[in-house]
Protein backbone atom coordinates (compact mmCIF):
# COMPACT_ATOMS: atom_id res chain seq x y z
CA UNK A 1 0.00 0.00 0.00
CA UNK A 2 2.66 2.45 1.04
CA UNK A 3 4.78 1.60 -1.96
CA UNK A 4 2.01 2.27 -4.48
CA UNK A 5 1.42 5.65 -2.93
CA UNK A 6 5.07 6.61 -2.89
CA UNK A 7 5.14 8.54 -6.21
CA UNK A 8 2.13 10.61 -5.21
CA UNK A 9 3.74 11.37 -1.88
CA UNK A 10 6.89 12.48 -3.57
CA UNK A 11 4.92 14.83 -5.80
CA UNK A 12 3.08 16.32 -2.86
CA UNK A 13 6.14 16.90 -0.69
CA UNK A 14 6.95 20.60 -0.34
CA UNK A 15 10.55 20.33 -1.59
CA UNK A 16 10.97 17.67 -4.26
CA UNK A 17 14.47 16.26 -4.43
CA UNK A 18 16.65 17.88 -7.13
CA UNK A 19 16.92 15.70 -10.19
CA UNK A 20 19.51 15.83 -12.93
CA UNK A 21 16.91 15.31 -15.61
CA UNK A 22 13.25 16.12 -15.80
CA UNK A 23 11.08 13.02 -15.23
CA UNK A 24 9.88 11.23 -18.35
CA UNK A 25 8.02 8.01 -19.11
CA UNK A 26 10.57 7.17 -21.81
CA UNK A 27 13.15 4.58 -20.79
CA UNK A 28 16.81 4.31 -21.56
CA UNK A 29 18.16 7.66 -20.38
CA UNK A 30 20.80 6.15 -18.11
CA UNK A 31 22.04 3.74 -20.77
CA UNK A 32 22.10 6.16 -23.71
CA UNK A 33 23.47 9.08 -21.69
CA UNK A 34 26.16 6.93 -20.08
CA UNK A 35 27.16 5.40 -23.41
CA UNK A 36 27.32 8.88 -25.00
CA UNK A 37 29.57 10.21 -22.25
CA UNK A 38 31.81 7.12 -22.37
CA UNK A 39 32.32 7.37 -26.15
CA UNK A 40 32.81 11.13 -26.02
CA UNK A 41 35.30 10.81 -23.20
CA UNK A 42 37.35 8.01 -24.70
CA UNK A 43 37.33 9.02 -28.37
CA UNK A 44 37.32 12.82 -28.20
CA UNK A 45 38.13 14.25 -24.79
CA UNK A 46 40.93 11.94 -23.64
CA UNK A 47 43.05 12.37 -26.80
CA UNK A 48 42.47 16.13 -26.78
CA UNK A 49 43.52 16.16 -23.13
CA UNK A 50 46.76 14.47 -24.18
CA UNK A 51 47.43 17.44 -26.46
CA UNK A 52 46.60 19.93 -23.72
CA UNK A 53 48.87 18.04 -21.30
CA UNK A 54 51.75 18.02 -23.77
CA UNK A 55 51.29 21.71 -24.59
CA UNK A 56 51.06 22.78 -20.95
CA UNK A 57 54.24 20.80 -20.34
CA UNK A 58 55.96 23.13 -22.79
CA UNK A 59 54.56 26.18 -21.09
CA UNK A 60 53.81 29.50 -22.75
CA UNK A 61 57.46 30.28 -23.41
CA UNK A 62 58.03 26.88 -25.01
CA UNK A 63 55.10 27.39 -27.39
CA UNK A 64 56.27 30.94 -28.10
CA UNK A 65 59.75 29.63 -28.99
CA UNK A 66 58.24 27.22 -31.53
CA UNK A 67 55.91 29.88 -32.95
CA UNK A 68 58.73 32.36 -33.50
CA UNK A 69 60.99 29.86 -35.22
CA UNK A 70 61.30 31.39 -38.71
CA UNK A 71 60.12 28.29 -40.57
CA UNK A 72 57.10 27.79 -38.27
CA UNK A 73 56.27 31.49 -38.31
CA UNK A 74 56.27 31.64 -42.11
CA UNK A 75 54.14 28.48 -42.30
CA UNK A 76 51.60 29.94 -39.85
CA UNK A 77 51.60 33.24 -41.73
CA UNK A 78 50.99 31.39 -45.02
CA UNK A 79 48.22 29.18 -43.58
CA UNK A 80 46.33 32.02 -41.95
CA UNK A 81 46.98 34.70 -44.57
CA UNK A 82 46.07 32.58 -47.57
CA UNK A 83 43.02 31.01 -45.94
CA UNK A 84 41.72 34.51 -45.11
CA UNK A 85 42.04 35.47 -48.78
CA UNK A 86 40.56 32.18 -49.96
CA UNK A 87 37.61 32.56 -47.55
CA UNK A 88 37.04 36.07 -48.90
CA UNK A 89 36.93 34.90 -52.52
CA UNK A 90 34.81 31.86 -51.59
CA UNK A 91 32.36 34.19 -49.81
CA UNK A 92 32.00 36.52 -52.81
CA UNK A 93 31.50 33.73 -55.35
CA UNK A 94 29.56 31.68 -52.81
CA UNK A 95 27.13 34.55 -52.44
CA UNK A 96 26.63 34.83 -56.20
CA UNK A 97 26.14 31.05 -56.47
CA UNK A 98 23.67 31.01 -53.57
CA UNK A 99 21.76 33.95 -55.05
CA UNK A 100 21.55 32.40 -58.49
CA UNK A 101 20.49 29.02 -57.09
CA UNK A 102 17.67 30.40 -54.92
CA UNK A 103 16.42 33.32 -57.02
CA UNK A 104 16.59 32.18 -60.61
CA UNK A 105 15.30 29.16 -62.44
CA UNK A 106 17.34 27.71 -65.26
CA UNK A 107 17.74 24.23 -66.71
CA UNK A 108 19.99 22.03 -64.59
CA UNK A 109 19.59 24.17 -61.47
CA UNK A 110 19.13 21.17 -59.18
CA UNK A 111 22.25 19.49 -60.55
CA UNK A 112 24.29 22.65 -60.07
CA UNK A 113 22.91 22.86 -56.53
CA UNK A 114 24.01 19.29 -55.80
CA UNK A 115 27.46 19.94 -57.32
CA UNK A 116 28.15 22.61 -54.71
CA UNK A 117 28.67 19.85 -52.12
CA UNK A 118 31.36 18.18 -54.21
CA UNK A 119 34.27 19.43 -52.04
CA UNK A 120 32.49 17.91 -49.00
CA UNK A 121 32.14 14.54 -50.69
CA UNK A 122 35.37 14.28 -52.65
CA UNK A 123 38.22 12.86 -50.52
CA UNK A 124 40.81 15.58 -49.95
CA UNK A 125 43.71 13.60 -51.43
CA UNK A 126 41.72 13.06 -54.64
CA UNK A 127 40.90 16.75 -54.89
CA UNK A 128 44.55 17.48 -54.15
CA UNK A 129 46.05 15.45 -56.99
CA UNK A 130 43.31 16.59 -59.40
CA UNK A 131 43.98 20.27 -58.65
CA UNK A 132 47.74 19.72 -58.84
CA UNK A 133 47.49 18.09 -62.28
CA UNK A 134 45.14 20.81 -63.59
CA UNK A 135 47.22 23.74 -62.38
CA UNK A 136 50.69 22.27 -63.02
CA UNK A 137 52.67 24.22 -65.66
CA UNK A 138 51.70 21.54 -68.22
CA UNK A 139 48.13 21.15 -66.94
CA UNK A 140 44.86 22.13 -68.59
CA UNK A 141 44.55 25.41 -66.66
CA UNK A 142 48.19 25.75 -65.66
CA UNK A 143 49.60 25.80 -69.21
CA UNK A 144 47.70 28.87 -70.48
CA UNK A 145 48.37 30.67 -67.20
CA UNK A 146 52.04 29.73 -67.45
CA UNK A 147 52.21 31.41 -70.86
CA UNK A 148 50.87 34.56 -69.20
CA UNK A 149 53.66 34.28 -66.67
CA UNK A 150 51.42 33.15 -63.81
CA UNK A 151 52.51 30.05 -61.97
CA UNK A 152 49.84 28.53 -59.74
CA UNK A 153 51.06 25.09 -58.73
CA UNK A 154 53.94 24.94 -56.22
CA UNK A 155 53.40 28.56 -55.15
CA UNK A 156 51.18 30.24 -52.49
CA UNK A 157 48.68 30.81 -55.32
CA UNK A 158 48.22 27.03 -55.50
CA UNK A 159 47.52 26.93 -51.77
CA UNK A 160 44.94 29.65 -52.38
CA UNK A 161 43.20 27.64 -55.13
CA UNK A 162 42.95 24.53 -52.96
CA UNK A 163 41.65 26.46 -49.93
CA UNK A 164 39.02 28.24 -52.05
CA UNK A 165 37.90 24.83 -53.35
CA UNK A 166 37.34 23.38 -49.88
CA UNK A 167 35.81 26.58 -48.47
CA UNK A 168 33.22 27.18 -51.18
CA UNK A 169 30.41 24.88 -49.92
CA UNK A 170 30.50 26.56 -46.50
CA UNK A 171 30.10 29.99 -48.08
CA UNK A 172 27.17 28.83 -50.24
CA UNK A 173 25.31 26.69 -47.71
CA UNK A 174 25.27 29.22 -44.87
CA UNK A 175 23.80 32.01 -47.04
CA UNK A 176 21.46 29.96 -49.24
CA UNK A 177 18.63 29.25 -46.72
CA UNK A 178 18.52 32.91 -45.69
CA UNK A 179 18.23 34.15 -49.26
CA UNK A 180 15.36 31.69 -49.68
CA UNK A 181 13.62 33.17 -46.64
CA UNK A 182 13.76 36.81 -47.73
CA UNK A 183 10.25 38.19 -47.89
CA UNK A 184 9.76 39.30 -51.50
CA UNK A 185 7.10 41.78 -50.41
CA UNK A 186 9.69 43.91 -48.64
CA UNK A 187 11.63 44.20 -51.87
CA UNK A 188 8.46 45.04 -53.75
CA UNK A 189 7.56 47.66 -51.16
CA UNK A 190 10.99 49.18 -51.54
CA UNK A 191 10.64 49.20 -55.33
CA UNK A 192 7.14 50.68 -55.35
CA UNK A 193 8.27 53.40 -52.96
CA UNK A 194 10.68 54.48 -55.67
CA UNK A 195 14.00 52.89 -54.71
CA UNK A 196 16.22 51.78 -57.55
CA UNK A 197 17.09 48.08 -57.72
CA UNK A 198 20.60 48.92 -56.56
CA UNK A 199 19.35 50.82 -53.53
CA UNK A 200 16.91 48.02 -52.69
CA UNK A 201 19.69 45.44 -52.84
CA UNK A 202 22.15 47.50 -50.80
CA UNK A 203 19.77 48.81 -48.15
CA UNK A 204 16.99 46.22 -47.92
CA UNK A 205 18.21 42.83 -49.14
CA UNK A 206 21.86 42.70 -48.14
CA UNK A 207 21.95 43.93 -44.51
CA UNK A 208 20.01 40.97 -43.02
CA UNK A 209 22.29 38.57 -44.94
CA UNK A 210 25.52 39.97 -43.50
CA UNK A 211 25.64 37.69 -40.41
CA UNK A 212 25.23 34.58 -42.57
CA UNK A 213 27.91 35.78 -44.97
CA UNK A 214 30.26 36.37 -42.03
CA UNK A 215 29.49 32.93 -40.57
CA UNK A 216 30.17 31.30 -43.93
CA UNK A 217 33.40 33.28 -44.21
CA UNK A 218 34.53 32.15 -40.75
CA UNK A 219 33.70 28.50 -41.49
CA UNK A 220 35.55 28.60 -44.81
CA UNK A 221 38.50 30.26 -43.08
CA UNK A 222 38.63 27.63 -40.32
CA UNK A 223 38.44 24.84 -42.88
CA UNK A 224 41.22 26.40 -44.96
CA UNK A 225 43.57 26.80 -42.01
CA UNK A 226 43.32 23.14 -41.05
CA UNK A 227 43.17 21.74 -44.57
CA UNK A 228 45.90 19.25 -45.44
CA UNK A 229 45.07 16.70 -48.15
CA UNK A 230 43.89 18.99 -50.93
CA UNK A 231 46.67 21.52 -50.31
CA UNK A 232 49.91 19.54 -50.04
CA UNK A 233 49.95 18.23 -53.62
CA UNK A 234 49.44 21.58 -55.32
CA UNK A 235 51.52 23.54 -52.79
CA UNK A 236 54.88 22.00 -53.61
CA UNK A 237 55.76 22.46 -49.92
CA UNK A 238 58.84 24.64 -50.24
CA UNK A 239 59.94 25.74 -46.76
CA UNK A 240 59.41 29.49 -46.20
CA UNK A 241 57.42 29.73 -49.46
CA UNK A 242 54.53 27.29 -49.80
CA UNK A 243 54.73 25.14 -46.68
CA UNK A 244 51.50 25.12 -44.63
CA UNK A 245 51.27 24.74 -40.85
CA UNK A 246 49.53 21.31 -40.81
CA UNK A 247 52.33 19.90 -42.98
CA UNK A 248 54.87 21.21 -40.50
CA UNK A 249 53.09 19.21 -37.77
CA UNK A 250 53.51 16.08 -39.90
CA UNK A 251 57.21 16.89 -40.46
CA UNK A 252 57.80 17.47 -36.73
CA UNK A 253 56.11 14.14 -35.96
CA UNK A 254 58.26 12.29 -38.46
CA UNK A 255 61.29 13.78 -36.67
CA UNK A 256 59.77 12.55 -33.37
CA UNK A 257 59.58 16.16 -32.18
CA UNK A 258 56.27 15.61 -30.35
CA UNK A 259 56.65 18.86 -28.40
CA UNK A 260 57.09 20.96 -31.53
CA UNK A 261 54.12 19.27 -33.20
CA UNK A 262 51.96 19.81 -30.11
CA UNK A 263 52.98 23.47 -29.94
CA UNK A 264 51.97 24.17 -33.56
CA UNK A 265 48.73 22.24 -33.04
CA UNK A 266 47.97 24.30 -29.92
CA UNK A 267 48.48 27.57 -31.79
CA UNK A 268 46.19 26.35 -34.58
CA UNK A 269 43.55 25.14 -32.12
CA UNK A 270 43.75 28.47 -30.28
CA UNK A 271 43.04 30.40 -33.45
CA UNK A 272 40.25 28.00 -34.50
CA UNK A 273 38.75 28.50 -31.05
CA UNK A 274 38.84 32.27 -31.53
CA UNK A 275 37.15 31.80 -34.93
CA UNK A 276 34.40 29.70 -33.36
CA UNK A 277 33.98 32.35 -30.70
CA UNK A 278 33.69 35.00 -33.41
CA UNK A 279 31.00 32.92 -35.16
CA UNK A 280 29.04 32.66 -31.93
CA UNK A 281 29.34 36.41 -31.33
CA UNK A 282 28.16 37.12 -34.88
CA UNK A 283 25.17 34.85 -34.34
CA UNK A 284 24.35 36.39 -30.96
CA UNK A 285 24.53 39.86 -32.53
CA UNK A 286 22.38 38.70 -35.43
CA UNK A 287 19.78 37.24 -33.10
CA UNK A 288 19.57 40.58 -31.30
CA UNK A 289 19.59 42.73 -34.43
CA UNK A 290 17.51 40.68 -36.85
CA UNK A 291 15.79 38.16 -34.61
CA UNK A 292 17.30 35.09 -36.28
CA UNK A 293 20.63 33.43 -36.85
CA UNK B 1 -21.20 26.06 -67.33
CA UNK B 2 -17.61 25.06 -67.28
CA UNK B 3 -16.73 27.21 -70.33
CA UNK B 4 -17.54 30.31 -68.37
CA UNK B 5 -14.82 29.59 -65.82
CA UNK B 6 -12.14 27.66 -67.59
CA UNK B 7 -10.96 30.09 -70.34
CA UNK B 8 -9.90 32.75 -67.83
CA UNK B 9 -6.14 33.14 -68.16
CA UNK B 10 -4.76 34.25 -64.84
CA UNK B 11 -1.27 34.73 -66.21
CA UNK B 12 -2.37 37.62 -68.38
CA UNK B 13 -3.90 39.45 -65.48
CA UNK B 14 -0.78 39.13 -63.28
CA UNK B 15 1.21 42.37 -63.16
CA UNK B 16 4.85 42.44 -64.17
CA UNK B 17 7.17 41.91 -61.16
CA UNK B 18 8.19 45.23 -59.62
CA UNK B 19 11.34 43.89 -57.97
CA UNK B 20 14.07 41.75 -59.47
CA UNK B 21 17.06 41.97 -61.74
CA UNK B 22 16.74 42.58 -65.45
CA UNK B 23 17.16 39.70 -67.86
CA UNK B 24 20.71 40.80 -68.72
CA UNK B 25 21.95 40.92 -65.14
CA UNK B 26 20.24 37.63 -64.47
CA UNK B 27 21.95 35.91 -67.39
CA UNK B 28 25.28 37.42 -66.38
CA UNK B 29 25.02 36.20 -62.78
CA UNK B 30 23.91 32.71 -63.86
CA UNK B 31 26.83 32.67 -66.28
CA UNK B 32 29.33 33.73 -63.63
CA UNK B 33 28.05 31.17 -61.11
CA UNK B 34 28.02 28.27 -63.55
CA UNK B 35 31.43 29.13 -65.05
CA UNK B 36 32.96 29.41 -61.59
CA UNK B 37 31.49 26.09 -60.44
CA UNK B 38 32.46 24.35 -63.67
CA UNK B 39 36.05 25.57 -63.49
CA UNK B 40 36.47 25.09 -59.77
CA UNK B 41 34.43 21.98 -58.94
CA UNK B 42 33.50 19.97 -62.01
CA UNK B 43 36.81 20.25 -63.86
CA UNK B 44 38.90 18.67 -61.04
CA UNK B 45 36.40 15.82 -60.82
CA UNK B 46 36.53 15.26 -64.57
CA UNK B 47 40.33 15.47 -64.49
CA UNK B 48 40.45 12.45 -62.16
CA UNK B 49 38.68 10.21 -64.68
CA UNK B 50 40.46 11.66 -67.72
CA UNK B 51 43.90 11.13 -66.17
CA UNK B 52 42.98 7.65 -64.95
CA UNK B 53 41.99 6.57 -68.47
CA UNK B 54 44.69 8.57 -70.28
CA UNK B 55 46.67 5.41 -71.14
CA UNK B 56 43.69 3.26 -71.99
CA UNK B 57 41.45 0.89 -70.14
CA UNK B 58 44.01 -1.89 -69.68
CA UNK B 59 46.50 0.49 -68.00
CA UNK B 60 43.61 1.63 -65.82
CA UNK B 61 42.73 -1.92 -64.83
CA UNK B 62 46.40 -2.79 -64.22
CA UNK B 63 46.34 -0.43 -61.25
CA UNK B 64 43.92 -2.79 -59.51
CA UNK B 65 46.00 -5.91 -60.16
CA UNK B 66 48.66 -4.58 -57.80
CA UNK B 67 48.53 -6.46 -54.49
CA UNK B 68 49.26 -3.18 -52.66
CA UNK B 69 46.23 -1.54 -54.26
CA UNK B 70 44.03 -4.49 -53.32
CA UNK B 71 45.24 -4.47 -49.74
CA UNK B 72 44.62 -0.69 -49.58
CA UNK B 73 41.05 -1.22 -50.80
CA UNK B 74 40.57 -4.03 -48.27
CA UNK B 75 41.93 -1.88 -45.42
CA UNK B 76 39.70 1.08 -46.35
CA UNK B 77 36.62 -1.17 -46.39
CA UNK B 78 37.62 -2.74 -43.06
CA UNK B 79 38.13 0.66 -41.39
CA UNK B 80 34.78 1.95 -42.65
CA UNK B 81 33.07 -1.27 -41.60
CA UNK B 82 34.20 -0.66 -38.00
CA UNK B 83 34.07 3.15 -37.78
CA UNK B 84 30.66 3.73 -39.41
CA UNK B 85 28.66 1.26 -37.25
CA UNK B 86 30.43 2.61 -34.16
CA UNK B 87 29.37 6.15 -34.98
CA UNK B 88 25.90 4.94 -35.94
CA UNK B 89 25.33 3.38 -32.52
CA UNK B 90 26.89 6.38 -30.80
CA UNK B 91 24.80 8.83 -32.82
CA UNK B 92 21.53 7.04 -32.06
CA UNK B 93 22.36 6.77 -28.34
CA UNK B 94 23.46 10.42 -28.12
CA UNK B 95 20.41 11.75 -29.93
CA UNK B 96 18.07 9.57 -27.85
CA UNK B 97 19.57 10.98 -24.64
CA UNK B 98 19.73 14.57 -25.90
CA UNK B 99 16.51 14.86 -27.90
CA UNK B 100 14.12 12.85 -25.74
CA UNK B 101 15.15 14.05 -22.27
CA UNK B 102 15.62 17.38 -20.53
CA UNK B 103 18.78 17.90 -18.50
CA UNK B 104 21.16 20.78 -17.78
CA UNK B 105 24.30 21.27 -19.87
CA UNK B 106 22.75 19.94 -23.07
CA UNK B 107 24.12 22.71 -25.32
CA UNK B 108 27.59 22.17 -23.91
CA UNK B 109 27.33 18.44 -24.59
CA UNK B 110 26.33 19.10 -28.22
CA UNK B 111 29.28 21.49 -28.57
CA UNK B 112 31.63 18.77 -27.33
CA UNK B 113 30.18 16.25 -29.80
CA UNK B 114 30.70 18.79 -32.61
CA UNK B 115 34.30 19.43 -31.57
CA UNK B 116 36.00 17.04 -34.05
CA UNK B 117 34.56 19.06 -36.97
CA UNK B 118 36.55 22.13 -35.95
CA UNK B 119 39.83 20.29 -35.46
CA UNK B 120 42.31 20.08 -38.35
CA UNK B 121 42.61 16.50 -39.70
CA UNK B 122 46.32 16.51 -38.96
CA UNK B 123 45.69 17.53 -35.36
CA UNK B 124 43.07 14.74 -35.13
CA UNK B 125 45.84 12.28 -35.94
CA UNK B 126 48.39 14.01 -33.76
CA UNK B 127 46.33 13.65 -30.58
CA UNK B 128 46.38 9.85 -30.96
CA UNK B 129 50.14 9.92 -31.51
CA UNK B 130 50.49 11.91 -28.30
CA UNK B 131 48.35 9.30 -26.55
CA UNK B 132 49.73 6.05 -27.98
CA UNK B 133 53.08 7.02 -29.55
CA UNK B 134 56.41 5.81 -28.16
CA UNK B 135 56.80 9.07 -26.20
CA UNK B 136 53.05 9.35 -25.61
CA UNK B 137 51.02 9.05 -22.42
CA UNK B 138 50.35 5.30 -22.77
CA UNK B 139 53.29 4.60 -25.08
CA UNK B 140 55.52 2.94 -22.50
CA UNK B 141 52.73 0.78 -21.09
CA UNK B 142 51.62 -0.35 -24.58
CA UNK B 143 55.19 -1.21 -25.51
CA UNK B 144 55.67 -3.19 -22.31
CA UNK B 145 52.55 -5.21 -23.07
CA UNK B 146 53.42 -5.50 -26.76
CA UNK B 147 50.18 -3.90 -27.93
CA UNK B 148 50.34 -2.10 -31.26
CA UNK B 149 47.83 0.73 -31.71
CA UNK B 150 49.74 3.33 -33.69
CA UNK B 151 50.91 2.41 -37.21
CA UNK B 152 48.34 -0.41 -37.16
CA UNK B 153 44.62 -0.99 -37.72
CA UNK B 154 43.44 0.20 -34.25
CA UNK B 155 45.07 3.62 -34.68
CA UNK B 156 43.62 4.10 -38.16
CA UNK B 157 40.16 3.10 -36.92
CA UNK B 158 40.37 5.44 -33.91
CA UNK B 159 41.46 8.42 -36.01
CA UNK B 160 38.67 7.69 -38.50
CA UNK B 161 36.09 7.43 -35.72
CA UNK B 162 37.31 10.77 -34.37
CA UNK B 163 36.94 12.69 -37.64
CA UNK B 164 33.51 11.19 -38.39
CA UNK B 165 32.29 11.35 -34.78
CA UNK B 166 29.65 14.12 -35.14
CA UNK B 167 28.06 13.03 -38.45
CA UNK B 168 25.17 10.83 -37.25
CA UNK B 169 24.49 12.63 -33.97
CA UNK B 170 24.37 16.07 -35.57
CA UNK B 171 21.76 14.97 -38.13
CA UNK B 172 19.61 12.97 -35.70
CA UNK B 173 19.53 15.37 -32.73
CA UNK B 174 17.60 18.19 -34.48
CA UNK B 175 15.43 15.62 -36.29
CA UNK B 176 14.40 13.82 -33.09
CA UNK B 177 13.96 17.10 -31.22
CA UNK B 178 11.56 18.28 -33.89
CA UNK B 179 9.58 15.04 -33.84
CA UNK B 180 9.17 15.19 -30.06
CA UNK B 181 8.42 12.13 -27.97
CA UNK B 182 4.61 11.99 -27.94
CA UNK B 183 4.50 9.00 -30.31
CA UNK B 184 6.89 7.00 -28.11
CA UNK B 185 4.91 8.00 -25.02
CA UNK B 186 1.71 6.77 -26.67
CA UNK B 187 3.37 3.45 -27.53
CA UNK B 188 4.60 3.03 -23.96
CA UNK B 189 1.26 3.86 -22.35
CA UNK B 190 -0.36 1.33 -24.69
CA UNK B 191 1.95 -1.23 -23.17
CA UNK B 192 4.85 -1.56 -25.60
CA UNK B 193 8.16 -2.46 -23.96
CA UNK B 194 10.73 0.34 -24.18
CA UNK B 195 13.03 -1.18 -26.78
CA UNK B 196 10.06 -2.34 -28.85
CA UNK B 197 8.77 1.26 -28.92
CA UNK B 198 12.16 2.42 -30.13
CA UNK B 199 12.26 -0.18 -32.91
CA UNK B 200 8.71 0.28 -34.17
CA UNK B 201 8.11 3.99 -33.53
CA UNK B 202 11.38 5.92 -33.36
CA UNK B 203 13.39 4.02 -35.94
CA UNK B 204 10.85 4.34 -38.79
CA UNK B 205 10.58 8.07 -38.06
CA UNK B 206 14.30 8.67 -38.34
CA UNK B 207 15.14 6.13 -41.06
CA UNK B 208 15.86 8.63 -43.87
CA UNK B 209 17.86 10.89 -41.58
CA UNK B 210 19.79 7.83 -40.44
CA UNK B 211 20.52 6.72 -44.00
CA UNK B 212 21.51 10.26 -44.97
CA UNK B 213 23.97 10.67 -42.12
CA UNK B 214 25.46 7.17 -42.47
CA UNK B 215 26.06 7.91 -46.15
CA UNK B 216 28.00 11.10 -45.40
CA UNK B 217 29.81 9.44 -42.50
CA UNK B 218 30.89 6.59 -44.76
CA UNK B 219 32.13 8.93 -47.50
CA UNK B 220 34.30 10.77 -45.02
CA UNK B 221 35.50 7.56 -43.34
CA UNK B 222 36.66 6.05 -46.63
CA UNK B 223 38.18 9.28 -47.91
CA UNK B 224 39.90 10.57 -44.77
CA UNK B 225 43.50 11.47 -45.49
CA UNK B 226 45.14 13.86 -43.02
CA UNK B 227 44.29 12.15 -39.74
CA UNK B 228 44.92 8.65 -41.09
CA UNK B 229 48.18 9.75 -42.71
CA UNK B 230 49.55 10.78 -39.31
CA UNK B 231 48.68 7.54 -37.47
CA UNK B 232 49.17 4.98 -40.24
CA UNK B 233 52.96 4.88 -40.65
CA UNK B 234 52.52 4.32 -44.43
CA UNK B 235 53.53 0.67 -44.44
CA UNK B 236 52.82 -0.53 -47.97
CA UNK B 237 50.42 -3.43 -48.18
CA UNK B 238 49.74 -3.22 -44.44
CA UNK B 239 48.62 0.19 -43.16
CA UNK B 240 47.95 2.08 -46.38
CA UNK B 241 44.34 3.05 -46.95
CA UNK B 242 43.15 4.03 -50.43
CA UNK B 243 43.80 7.79 -50.05
CA UNK B 244 47.29 7.06 -48.68
CA UNK B 245 47.96 4.67 -51.55
CA UNK B 246 46.95 7.46 -53.96
CA UNK B 247 49.50 9.73 -52.33
CA UNK B 248 52.33 7.19 -52.59
CA UNK B 249 51.59 6.42 -56.24
CA UNK B 250 51.37 10.13 -57.07
CA UNK B 251 54.68 10.89 -55.36
CA UNK B 252 56.26 8.05 -57.33
CA UNK B 253 55.06 9.75 -60.53
CA UNK B 254 52.87 6.73 -61.24
CA UNK B 255 50.05 9.06 -62.28
CA UNK B 256 47.83 6.58 -64.11
CA UNK B 257 47.70 4.23 -61.13
CA UNK B 258 47.27 7.14 -58.68
CA UNK B 259 44.32 8.53 -60.63
CA UNK B 260 42.90 5.04 -61.16
CA UNK B 261 42.68 4.42 -57.41
CA UNK B 262 41.50 8.03 -56.97
CA UNK B 263 38.75 7.41 -59.54
CA UNK B 264 37.24 4.74 -57.26
CA UNK B 265 37.10 7.30 -54.43
CA UNK B 266 35.70 9.92 -56.80
CA UNK B 267 33.02 7.48 -57.93
CA UNK B 268 32.15 6.88 -54.28
CA UNK B 269 31.85 10.66 -53.83
CA UNK B 270 29.58 10.90 -56.87
CA UNK B 271 27.31 8.09 -55.69
CA UNK B 272 27.19 9.73 -52.26
CA UNK B 273 26.21 13.08 -53.80
CA UNK B 274 23.52 11.54 -56.00
CA UNK B 275 21.90 9.51 -53.21
CA UNK B 276 22.17 12.49 -50.84
CA UNK B 277 20.47 14.77 -53.38
CA UNK B 278 17.72 12.25 -54.07
CA UNK B 279 17.09 11.94 -50.32
CA UNK B 280 16.98 15.75 -50.01
CA UNK B 281 14.53 16.11 -52.92
CA UNK B 282 12.20 13.31 -51.90
CA UNK B 283 12.30 13.29 -48.11
CA UNK B 284 13.26 16.87 -47.24
CA UNK B 285 10.64 16.98 -44.47
CA UNK B 286 12.06 13.83 -42.89
CA UNK B 287 15.61 15.20 -42.77
CA UNK B 288 17.07 17.85 -40.51
CA UNK B 289 19.90 18.73 -42.89
CA UNK B 290 17.61 19.33 -45.86
CA UNK B 291 16.28 22.48 -44.27
CA UNK B 292 19.00 23.88 -42.13
CA UNK B 293 22.27 23.73 -44.04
Amino acid sequence: MASTLAPADAGASPRPAWRFRRPSVLPGFGLSFGYTLACLGLVVLLPLAALVARASGLGFSGIWDVATDPRVASALKLSFGVSLLAALVASVFGFIVAWVLTRYTFPGRKIVDAAVDLPFALPTAVAGIALASLYAPDGLIGAPLDRLGIQVAYTPLGVFVAMTFVGLPFAVRTVQPLIAEIDKEIEEASATLGATRRATLLKVVLPPLIPAVLTGFALAFARGVGEYGSVIFIAGNLPYVSEIAPLLIVIKLSEFDYGGAAAIATIMLGISFLTLLAINLIQAWSRKRFGYV
Amino acid sequence: MSEIFSPVRLTEARPAPVAGEGAGVRALLIGVAITFLALFLVLPLAAVFVQALSHGVSAYLDAFREPDALSAIRLTLTVAAIAVPFNLVFGVAASWAIAKFEFPGKTFLITLIDLPFSVSPVVSGLIYVLLFGSQGLFGGWLQAHNIQILFALPGIVLATIFVTFPFVARELIPLMQEQGSSEEEAALTLGAPGFHAFLTVTLPNIRWGLLYSVLLCNARAMGEFGAVSVVSGHIRGLTNTMPLHVEILYNEYNFVAAFAVASLLAALALVTLVVKSVLEWRFSDELAAGRKH
